[in-house]
């Protein structure tokens, strides 16, 4: 009883926060009714017994949304970011769309013939949803992630306009380098 | 769960909330002792200090800022006395525990992560250029100590194969974690002086920029700032007991004096900090936290995991 209140109440502080993104009219506000959104899903999570996972998604959107915030900010051209402005560009065909994609899913969501449960669940749920989406290719998944890394990280690197070869030299001999920040270039 | 120890009602949670509050004044008293002492004042009145200053906020009149955000202004500041207690409600006190979550060091984790957005709203809801200089400060600041912090919570973790708090005292009847695996206790140390603006990691309060995301806060907001990172050093530190200081475990006496003792001890260490080292700027943080820091507390991870592998010390 007290769960299934509990999960109502999320699901509407979830829907009505990811409203709320395009109704306010501020990039901080949007940004962080999308991480409040975010968080009630993860603690919805927290409540199928699906710790790790909840706890981590909460983390995740924090920081991401944290992070986004910022960047958001930064790129909006000629700083409307901190100045009221609007969420929604394309207004009629994002409804159209949005609209479409609710009422299929729903839908779907209503039409499926949803299975009986079969057996009890077992003791870690994480590790077995894991397992049920992944199966087989955990090794490649696994593979996959370091070698995405790696990319992430070279990227950066070479995007970076004060990496190593800005601090020590063409030939990395300069000594001492120039410092790391923007105030100790040469 | 383990054996003796006890998940009490979530009524108690309300205690929980009270020792907080009298640990984080425990360390704002500590505080004020010491400037005191290094004014040459007497310490006990500048011990008191902290409180009269309560008084004088409480008292102060809200300061009205053009085209602020009081919303987020206000979420960001009372939120980080929220997350204080969220961080505690996982730290067993001796046999009893409010919350013995499966992933409670995960949990607290993201707890931390939380102060992210807090310390950014509140510098950006005032509409100050310090204050979201600040934030902006604190954001940069809080990418070099979250992954070290991450993996200095992780070696703990993976010496005890287990990420619920109380596996994790269990783990040290032998030996305390922060003997044998001092990095990732000093990292963890560094991070909760990081994560509650403090000492060489305040930055994003610095005097340079009129004070930053504290600038503008007056009255009740200010209070809760202030008080806010006390708890949120005393949460760091209660959560260090468990975590590497063996819990509970002490020669004599009943465990849960054991678990303060160790905590205001912490606490105080870490309270003292800030008059031995200067502030970090965030972008040179950024190098020695990523290119030093990082590494060496990998390959603690990595010790712990083979020492682990082979059946523990």
């Amino acid at each position: 009883m007290i769960s299934a209140v509990l999960f109502w109440f999320l699901a509407v502080v979830a829907t009505a926060a990811g409203i709320a993104v395009f109704r306010v009219d501020s990039m901080a506000r949007a940004t962080y009714a999308l991480a409040v959104s975010f968080v009630a899903v993860g603690v919805m999570l927290l409540l199928f017994n699906l710790e790790y996972i909840g706890v981590i998604t909460i983390l995740m959107m924090v920081m991401e949304m944290a992070i986004m915030g910022i960047f958001m900010i930064m790129f909006m051209g000629m700083n409307p970011a901190l100045m009221p402005m609007s969420m929604v560009h394309n207004k009629r065909g994002s409804a159209i769309l949005a609209g479409g994609v609710f009422v299929g899913l729903a839908t779907a969501v209503l039409l499926v013939p949803w299975p009986e449960r079969r057996g009890t669940p077992v003791a870690d749920l994480t590790e077995s949803l894991g397992e049920t989406i992944m199966g087989s290719k955990m090794l490649v998944m696994l593979t996959v992630s370091p070698v995405l890394f790696a990319t992430l990280v070279a990227a950066i690197v070479l995007a970076n306009p004060r990496g190593r070869y800005d601090r020590f030299g063409d030939d990395l001999r300069r000594r001492p380098p120039a410092g790391p920040g923007e105030g100790d270039r040469r | 769960m383990v054996e003796g120890l006890v998940e009490v009602a979530p009524g108690w949670v309300v205690v929980a909330a009270v020792l907080l509050g009298l640990m984080a004044l425990v360390g704002a008293c500590v505080d004020g002792a010491l400037t005191a002492h290094s004014d040459r004042r007497p310490l006990l009145a500048g011990a008191g200090k902290p409180i009269w200053e309560t008084a004088r906020l409480l008292r102060q009149r809200r300061r009205v800022l053009v085209a602020s955000d009081p919303l987020l202004w206000r979420v960001g500041g009372a939120g980080l006395l929220v997350v204080a207690l969220l961080m505690v409600v996982v730290v067993p006190l001796g046999r009893w525990t409010v919350a013995d979550l499966s992933v409670g060091v995960a949990w607290f984790n993201a707890m931390d992560v939380m102060v992210w957005a807090l310390v950014w709203l509140t510098g950006w809801g005032a509409n100050s250029a310090h204050g979201l200089v600040g934030g902006h400060r604190f954001l940069a600041q809080a990418l070099s100590y979250e992954l070290p912090l991450m993996f200095a919570l992780t070696a703990p973790a993976v010496a005890a194969g287990s990420l619920r708090v109380s596996d994790v005292v269990v783990a040290q009847q032998g030996l305390w974690f922060a003997v044998w695996m001092p990095v990732a206790f000093l990292v963890f140390c560094a991070s909760v002086l990081a994560f509650s603006v403090w000492g060489p990691f305040s930055p994003a309060a610095g005097g340079d920029i009129a004070g930053g995301v504290l600038t503008e806060l007056s009255s009740v907001d200010r209070f809760l700032v202030l008080a806010g990172r006390y708890a949120l050093l005393a949460a760091g530190a209660a959560f260090a007991v468990p975590m590497f200081l063996g819990g509970g475990s002490g020669p004599f006496g009943p465990e849960w004096v054991w678990t303060f003792l160790k905590t205001v001890v912490l606490l105080a260490a870490f309270v003292y900090v800030r008059r031995l080292l200067p502030v970090v700027r965030p972008d040179r943080l950024v190098e020695a936290a990523w290119v030093i820091v990082l590494p060496v507390v990998l390959l603690q991870v990595l010790l712990v995991s083979l020492i682990s592998l082979g059946g523990g010390l």
